[in-house]
């Protein structure tokens, strides 16, 4: 079995205003396909991302810790959510990717995940 | 004895050891190690009664062999690999067919790009060294040594299958590798640059490749449409150039050199995939490949027919070079005022007008309906394009005959 992470680009998102009704069908076509990748146990993880102007960049340099208040990069495109599955292949996990509903106004980028095991 | 002798059992071999391994690069390397091996020992002792089996036999050693050595080198990984390495019964799996079905469609897998989808089926699947892979398809040999490594990576980092597809993904899978096949006869075919016997060589390895799919999937009849549709095509080969290495059109073909083993067999076969009643791009182009074929003498063509059948085509491959075939179809039946009204139909497409081919057919009609200026005018814009050397040198003597 394979992780592969979907990193989910809603460029154009819905709304985020919780009372819209839009926002509502978002949670619930969100719902759905959740419940969906639990019921196949495909599902580890699957979360959305609190916009780039909440992110905090890190780099370490000669020792020492600088903070960036932004993303690393100003780049008009953004991470909305995240999505882990356990799959047999991509094949498998590009199935999952096309039930995202982001994938139907934005695009979901399937990236492998490289397996290594965690510390005793 | 050389690396050609191998080249036919190749696909089978890297197939085989890459179901064994795992690993498309250690297999083709292993592979490559067996053809070594066998160019020393075949000539000193003798040639193995059954080739492939050797050549497979060994290369399954090889790539155990190198897995273990490396399994040395980083003794981390030593335990998942002592897995993969375990001495024992050979690996169940099926035929060696269904390997070399799933191999090719991993090779041509919708995860990688296009352009290194054929590029990897020349090398995995038709045994392509990759220097020669980066001659036929124009690329510097370390630029195809970095994209081939990259497409070998990502098979196996992003978990590519080594599988055949479930029967609902199939017909668009399948139409993903013939599309490959394709593309590597295209490459061949068209005269554009590069030594010309590398390029009959590509047409000669697509040939092979749609001949091993069809006895593969000898139930899919757009298999058996490709393969005769390159048969059919490829039989006009020898009277394509003339003793300069100039492009003679279908018109002008000296017929008489048009390989007629190549052309029975093409009908044979797109008879056969017709009787299945499923139609599709690759039987109409054959169906109008055969309209050429079977007509002894230019003028006895049957455009009419081919009209229609690139009319039934633009159903399955919607495209402004399929309309423009048929507009040439239209003006050779109906005259070219005929199939210059569709030709400027599509001078609004904006792919089109960057295709010399729509430019030279346009300029054609012009110079037959005595438009002679506007038949230049096209011809030069046509030379703009970047068309292949064979096609300058075509449009050169039509600008010649032009002159006023």
């Amino acid at each position: 079995m394979m992780k592969y992470l979907f990193l989910l680009h809603s460029p154009h998102g819905p709304s985020t205003d919780p009372d819209s009704a839009e926002y509502a069908d978002n949670v619930a076509a969100y719902g759905a396909m959740q419940n969906q990748m639990i019921e196949a146990g495909v599902l580890i993880d699957c979360q959305p991302l609190y916009p780039v102007s909440a992110s905090t960049t890190v780099r370490v340099r000669d020792g020492e810790a600088i903070l960036t208040d932004g993303p690393a990069a100003e780049i008009k495109e953004q991470v909305g959510g995240y999505i882990v599955v356990e799959c047999a292949d991509l094949d498998e996990a590009l199935k999952w990717a096309t039930m995202v509903p982001a994938a139907q106004d934005g695009w979901v980028e399937v990236r492998p995940v490289i397996p290594v095991g965690k510390p005793a | 004895m050389s690396e050609q002798d191998f080249r036919a059992h190749w696909w089978a071999a890297v197939a085989s050891v890459t179901r064994l391994v795992g690993d498309l690069a250690t297999a083709e390397d292993a592979v490559q190690d067996a053809c070594l091996a066998a160019l020393v020992q075949w000539p000193a002792e003798s040639v193995p009664d059954n080739p492939r089996a050797w050549l497979i036999g060994v290369a399954r050693h090889k790539a155990l062999d190198r897995i273990r050595r490396d399994a040395r080198r980083a003794e981390k990984e030593a335990a998942a690999v002592r897995e993969w390495a375990k001495p024992g019964p050979p690996q169940p799996g099926g035929p060696v067919g269904d390997d070399q079905l799933a191999l090719i469609f991993m090779c041509c897998h919708p995860a990688l790009d296009p352009a290194t989808r054929v590029a990897l089926t020349l090398r995995s699947v038709c045994g392509l060294s990759t220097a020669e892979v980066a001659a036929v398809l124009l690329v510097g040999e370390p630029a195809m040594a970095r994209r081939l490594t990259r497409a070998k990576h990502k098979i196996r980092d992003a978990g590519i299958p080594m599988r055949v597809p479930a029967a609902e993904a199939l017909p668009g899978r399948l139409d993903a590798v013939l599309r490959v096949i394709y593309l590597v006869f295209t490459e061949g075919h068209k005269t554009s640059t590069g030594p010309a016997l590398v390029r009959g060589d590509l047409c000669d390895a697509a040939i092979d490749l749609a001949r091993n799919l069809a006895a593969l999937l000898p139930g899919e009849p757009e298999v058996i449409g490709l393969l005769a549709l390159l048969l059919l095509t490829d039989a006009r080969r020898a009277a394509r150039t003339d003793a300069a290495g100039d492009l003679v059109l279908l018109e002008d073909q000296d017929r008489t050199r048009w390989n007629q083993a190549m052309i029975d067999e093409g009908e044979a076969l797109l008879e056969r995939a017709l009787r299945n009643g499923r139609p599709g791009r690759y039987q109409l182009h054959a169906a109008i490949a055969a309209c050429h074929s079977t007509t002894r003498r230019a003028a006895e063509t049957d455009w009419r027919q081919i009209a229609l059948l690139y009319g039934e085509l633009i159903r399955y491959e919607p495209t402004p070079v399929i309309e423009a075939n048929r507009a040439i179809a239209v003006a050779m039946a109906e005259g070219p005022a005929a199939g210059l009204v569709i030709l400027d139909a599509l001078g609004h497409h904006p792919q089109i007008g960057r295709w010399p081919q729509y430019h030279l057919a346009r300029a054609d009609l012009l110079r037959r309906l005595g438009r002679d200026t506007d038949a230049r005018d096209t011809y030069r814009t046509a030379l703009q394009l970047d068309p292949s050397v064979a096609e300058r040198t075509f449009i050169a003597k039509r600008l010649t005959q032009l002159e006023p």
